[in-house]
């Protein structure tokens, strides 16, 4: 948000990469792409690529951050170095912080965390390559992984952006719609009881606007659920 | 125990402290409160207090906004404000609320940032907005926020000599076109709560923070807390968060 540009981002109702305002990029996933990690997943969305990997439940360490009746959830959203044109200075900062925060807040409400005392479910998420909407990219990764890791789950966790571009509302942006547009918009939600366990928003929109992103996105979401399921099927119907 | 007598009150609709649902308690801003700072203001809403100061120092734009200021937002918590709080570098929480309270000066366009570069692609003026939590009694996102805006309105920019920045001779002030205000809307049970006590902060199950423009647009949101929101709840929320903001906005 908030960077100028003269280019037009909606011409005759396409987006600078062909879609209507309600399309999605294209989607890949696949489940099972880390040996190691006991579940794993990759999500591509159009230029977009996440890889999440789940370790546990397993046991915490050190013993002074267990919790004596339930697990605790671990995130860490972490960007390549290489993802984005300039390259990112390795390691934590603090928009990955802030985004690690959120998504174990988006994640949690899924799982059972109470039949695992003195756990932990430690979630990796790596963005190979940045195109707009990466954390929610890595969201559905990491949804996949832990249901891959055969963690217990209420329902898979599903994650969608959407925005404002050119005084069109529209879904999933990319890096350009992301920097040049009026407002971006991701949201976490849980599709059988449309739940939303994340939500942020920057630009500026009336509340009129959000309200009508909202329901588009929790309904166009019901495609990337599609997905999700086919990802797990895929592997595991064999 | 408290915590349960303060959960059974909620869930009734009262509050410990006797206040509506939706009220905030007393708000007390104070400007100008550091001298040394080229802007500053302090913000008490009940016990809760949180110090803003502005700094002004020159640095490099940004590569990809060559004629625009820069504008940087920091937060921490000192174990002065709470026993809650550990020394040492800021933690998830007060990142979380530096960017939050950034996001809202950053979406609404607060400050004039294409006043602020000094030569395109070389120079620009750097606003430092930091954070201080004083002492932690709940509700530390709209303090915060609200303090920020009154400090960067109090700020005057120094002197620049020959690049030089002379700080004992503040000039005109920072150039700014909107005030965001910033309110967090929390829900426990079926209640929607404004501006919670620390106790009752731990109550809640989920809380949605929402920046709001002068017309009444919305320039930053953020859910927080560990339970879901329904859409409906996410509608109220926003509602409440707008309604709300009138009201302080007539403090400032």
């Amino acid at each position: 948000m908030g960077m100028k540009t003269d280019e037009k981002l909606i011409v005759k109702g396409k987006r600078v990469d062909g879609r209507k305002p309600d399309e999605i990029r294209e989607i890949e996933m696949e489940v099972g792409v880390i040996p190691n990690a006991n579940g794993s997943a990759k999500v591509r969305f159009g230029n977009t690529i996440a890889i999440a990997g789940v370790y546990g439940p397993r046991e915490l360490f050190p013993k002074h951050r267990q919790e004596a009746d339930r697990a605790i959830v671990q995130c860490r959203y972490n960007m390549a170095p290489f993802s984005v044109d300039e390259r990112k200075r390795p390691g934590p900062s603090r928009r990955s912080m802030e985004i690690s925060k959120v998504t174990r807040l988006a994640l949690e409400p899924v799982l059972f965390l109470e039949d695992y005392p003195e756990m932990v479910v430690d979630v990796y998420i790596e963005i190979l390559q940045a195109d707009g909407s990466t954390r929610v990219t890595g969201i559905n990764a990491a949804s996949l992984a832990l249901a891959d890791a055969g963690v217990p789950m209420k329902d898979l966790v599903v994650a969608l952006s959407g925005g404002k571009v050119d005084d069109t509302l529209v879904i999933d942006l990319s890096g350009k719609e992301d920097n040049y547009g009026e407002a971006d918009i991701p949201i976490v939600f849980l599709p059988r009881k449309k739940e939303i366990t994340l939500l942020q928003m920057d630009g500026q929109l009336t509340p009129e606007e959000i309200k009508n992103i909202l329901k588009n996105v929790l309904k166009a979401g019901e495609t990337v659920y599609k997905k999700q399921k086919e990802a797990l099927e895929k592997k595991y119907s064999k | 125990m408290r915590s349960e007598y303060i959960l059974k009150l909620l869930e009734s609709g009262e509050r410990v402290d006797g206040r509506k649902l939706d009220a905030f308690r007393d708000i007390n801003i104070e400007a100008g409160v550091v001298k040394r700072a080229e802007g500053s203001a302090r913000v008490k809403i009940g016990k809760t207090d949180v110090i803003v100061g502005i700094k002004t120092e020159i640095g490099e734009p940004f590569s990809d906004m060559p004629n625009m200021g820069i504008l940087k937002t920091g937060a921490e918590f000192t174990p002065i404000a709470s026993p809650d709080f550990e020394s040492g570098p800021p933690r998830e929480d007060a990142i979380e609320l530096a960017r939050v309270v950034d996001r809202g000066i950053r979406e609404s366009e607060c400050i004039d940032l294409e006043k602020l570069c000094i030569k395109e692609g070389e120079k620009a003026w750097e606003i430092f907005v930091d954070v201080h939590i004083i002492n932690h009694d709940g509700n530390l996102i709209d303090a915060s926020a609200l303090a920020a805006v009154a400090a960067l309105r109090n700020t005057k920019m120094p002197k620049l000599e020959k690049d030089k920045i002379i700080r004992d001779k503040l000039e005109k002030k920072l150039p700014l076109s909107h005030t965001p205000i910033t309110i967090t809307v929390g829900k426990v049970f079926d209640k929607f709560i404004i501006d919670p006590l620390k106790e009752e902060e731990e109550m809640l199950d989920s809380k949605l923070t929402v920046a709001v423009m002068e017309d009444g647009k919305i320039c930053a949101m953020q859910k927080s807390g560990e339970n879901s929101l329904s859409l409906e709840d996410a509608n109220t929320m926003m509602d409440l968060a707008v309604k709300k903001s009138k009201e302080i906005r007539k403090l400032l």
